[in-house]
């Protein structure tokens, strides 16, 4: 009788935890999207859920602000830089797990080291670079520089997963007179979707996400990406247009964590072939 | 004289000259396009780029008296005589290699024709380097990519910390000169730079610890306690407490730090609910640090939950059956089978998360932005990492030279720790197992 009684209430306790952790994780979305749907502008409020809901900023940020402009621009910037930078991750994460050539350690050792340099220290270069180059405020500068930088982050994941492929697999293609091409489109790329997946989220959420580069590269408000529109929204007028803001990010976030939560399977598999490379 | 010494030393001579004695007249006629226009090059260019290099200008600009007028003459500018400079050192590097591949197959081909094999033709030349060097045919692209964009920048930014780069001294107002080991020197001895170095060094490495052991022993015992046999919808709460780690995180970040303000977000608000005084979160310099721990572990715990994850699966279920058999505890089965199965898989993990920490740029700078300023520091504030205050330096005071100083600093630092946890991982180990 005893035990069963202590075997309940550890049930329960346990269910209890999850339910407050859940809480916890599930509380700055809830709150931001609350928010979005109050009226004025402040921060402030007496209650989480608003007396009376209303839909007044979803309009203000179509109407009074750029924010579709900025959705195609980093849509654009997203998905081009996604499309180049999984194609160059590709190609060179193949080539090092699948071919032995002259100069692959030291390949390797150069994208490790690269790898350690703070991604931005090179940023003040790669801006007077973009500068003497006259591609200053343009979105191709950003997606040069965010599908180069995907190549030097997610190398040795992508490789990682190469290399658990089994190797008589294209041997046995190879033995039916297969060429290299041949074998890396037929059976390489289907085979790796998994991983494929897991690095074109990753590129595009970096896309959504990084503001700094962003901010340096565009100049004017046409070309801005959301990730420097919003922050540029809550950052400069010391969160004056809070509710505008909250507006701005549950639309941004909502479809990228939908799609991450839709994509967790691949996720997963992705960051625990990453891991269990030790 | 053999036909393999008379093609390579022609071709030494001019690219394409061998491939021409070797009766390969196609070959030949791109060999020597692509190394006169690198000749033309290294005669007409390359001399005053690599000039501009070493001195970095001459002249600044300067008021200069024609006749009646003062005109603005215009100088040197120092940064792009750099670039430029490591720009044709690159191209040169480039032709090098050219030329002596070109060398090679005169040699080569030169070679075969004292066997007396047939030669290659122009297409046959073609197929058979698809076949044989196939891996650096799909490496080219993304070398390219990778040279221009991220190491030539980097060099760029190296070569930085040892000139005096930094504001007031700006091109093209002025000229830039080599200082060698002058700004280390600096940093380590004058007492505003050693001062703030010392103190945002301390403070990195302490964040850089707590940040990767919460999120590490938070996600680990998360994903246990999901795991367990007794918990039910094991699926929901999985995917409930992922959900930080789905929010773009510069979103999230922005919105905790409206969250955590003193006055009007919620949390304090609780806070005083409860009939507490409000905690001075952004603005008290511990309290701060505090935060933006706790901020890092909302955003970092589900990431090493999702790896647990990964690793409690394979744990065969034998192992906790035996362990029972011995009459074991919940406790001691965690502690004696769980525990350092998950370590044992995720150790190297837990090194690349501390060398990723003392990189997390956007949670200092999207929460507190370094704040609360700290008067004895040359500019930087109480929560300032490395990072950051290598970013304040650069885009807000114009201080290039020991921005890079810091950005050389923070390789060293991570560079030790990620290469000892590399040399030891599968993927960068020579890989028997595909062999």
């Amino acid at each position: 009788m005893k035990p069963k009684l202590t075997e309940a209430f550890k049930t329960i306790g346990s269910h209890l935890l999850l339910i407050v952790l859940s809480f916890i994780s599930l509380f700055p979305a809830f709150w931001i999207i609350m928010s979005s749907f109050k009226t004025g502008n402040s921060l402030f409020s007496d209650s989480l859920i608003p007396k009376n809901f209303t839909f007044i900023h979803y309009k203000e940020l179509f109407e009074q602000t750029k924010y579709l402009i900025w959705f195609m621009n980093t849509l654009k910037v997203a998905a081009l830089s996604t499309l180049l930078g999984t194609f160059l991750l590709l190609l060179t994460s193949y080539a090092i797990s699948r071919y032995r050539f002259k100069g692959r350690k030291t390949t390797l050792t150069a994208l490790l080291v690269l790898q350690m340099f703070p991604g931005f220290m090179a940023m003040i270069a790669v801006y007077v670079l973009l500068n003497t180059l006259g591609l200053l405020n343009s979105h191709w500068a950003l997606v040069l520089v965010y599908s180069s930088g995907a190549i030097i982050t997610n190398v040795f994941v992508a490789k990682g997963f190469f290399d658990t492929i089994p190797k008589s697999l294209e041997d046995a293609a190879r033995m039916d007179g297969a060429s290299h091409m041949k074998v890396f489109l037929s059976i390489m790329i289907p085979l790796s979707k998994p991983m494929l997946t897991y690095a074109s989220l990753m590129i595009f959420n970096g896309c959504f996400v990084d503001f700094i580069f962003a901010d340096l590269v565009l100049r004017t408000e046409e070309t801005r990406t959301l990730a420097v529109g919003l922050f540029r929204m809550v950052n400069q007028s010391n969160s004056t247009e809070f509710t505008l803001f909250a507006a701005g990010a549950v639309l941004v976030a909502l479809p990228v964590t939908l799609l991450f939560i839709f994509l967790q399977r691949f996720l997963v598999d992705g960051l625990t072939a990453g891991a269990s490379k030790g | 004289m053999h036909k393999k010494t008379g093609a390579a030393l022609l071709s030494a001579i001019i690219p394409g000259l061998g491939q021409f004695f070797n009766r390969q007249w196609l070959k030949g006629l791109v060999f020597l396009l692509v190394g006169s226009a690198g000749i033309y090059f290294i005669a007409h260019d390359l001399m005053g780029y690599l000039r501009g290099l070493i001195t970095l200008g001459e002249f600044p600009s300067r008021m200069v008296k024609v006749g009646k007028l003062t005109r603005m003459v215009e100088g040197d500018h120092s940064i792009f005589m750099m670039i430029n400079g490591l720009m044709s050192l690159l191209a040169l590097l480039f032709y090098t290699a050219f030329h002596l591949l070109n060398i090679r197959d005169a040699f080569l081909v030169g070679a075969a024709r004292d066997r007396n094999e047939p030669i290659h033709s122009f297409g046959e030349s073609l197929r058979h380097m698809g076949r044989r060097n196939f891996a650096y045919l799909v490496l080219a692209i993304p070398f390219v990519a990778v040279v221009f964009l991220t190491i030539l920048p980097l060099v760029f930014s190296v070569l930085l910390a040892f000139t005096n780069y930094a504001d007031p001294i700006l091109p093209p107002a002025h000229l830039v000169d080599w200082v060698g080991f002058g700004n280390f020197k600096k940093m380590l001895s004058l007492d505003v730079w050693s001062s703030t170095f010392g103190g945002v060094l301390t403070w990195t490495l302490i964040w850089a610890i707590i940040a990767t052991a919460t999120t590490y022993i938070g996600g680990v015992l998360i994903a246990v306690l999901i795991h367990q046999p007794r918990v039910r919808w094991k699926k929901l709460w999985r995917t409930l407490l992922i959900v930080p780690f789905a929010i773009p995180n510069m979103i999230s970040l922005l919105v905790m730090r409206n969250m955590f303000n003193n006055q009007f977000g919620p949390i304090n608000s609780y806070v005083r609910a409860l009939g507490l005084e409000g905690v001075a979160w952004l603005t008290n310099p511990f309290w701060a640090k505090v935060t933006v721990i706790l901020a890092n572990m909302w955003i970092g715990i589900p990431v090493t939950m999702i790896l647990a994850f990964g690793v409690l699966t394979t744990i065969p279920r034998d192992m906790y059956e035996a362990a029972e058999v011995d009459g074991a505890g919940a406790f001691y089965k965690f502690r004696m089978v769980t525990l350092p199965m998950v370590l044992f898989a995720t150790a190297p993990i837990l090194i690349m998360q501390f060398a990723g920490n003392i990189n997390s740029f956007n949670v200092i700078y999207l929460m507190t932005n370094g704040e609360p300023v700290n008067p004895n520091y040359q500019y930087a504030g109480h929560t300032d990492l490395l990072v950051t205050w290598l970013y304040k330096l650069a885009l807000n005071q114009s201080q290039y030279s020991f921005a890079s100083v810091i950005g050389i600093v923070i390789f060293l630092l991570v560079a030790t720790f990620s290469i000892w946890s590399y040399r030891r991982t599968r993927s960068y180990k020579e890989e028997d197992m595909i062999a």
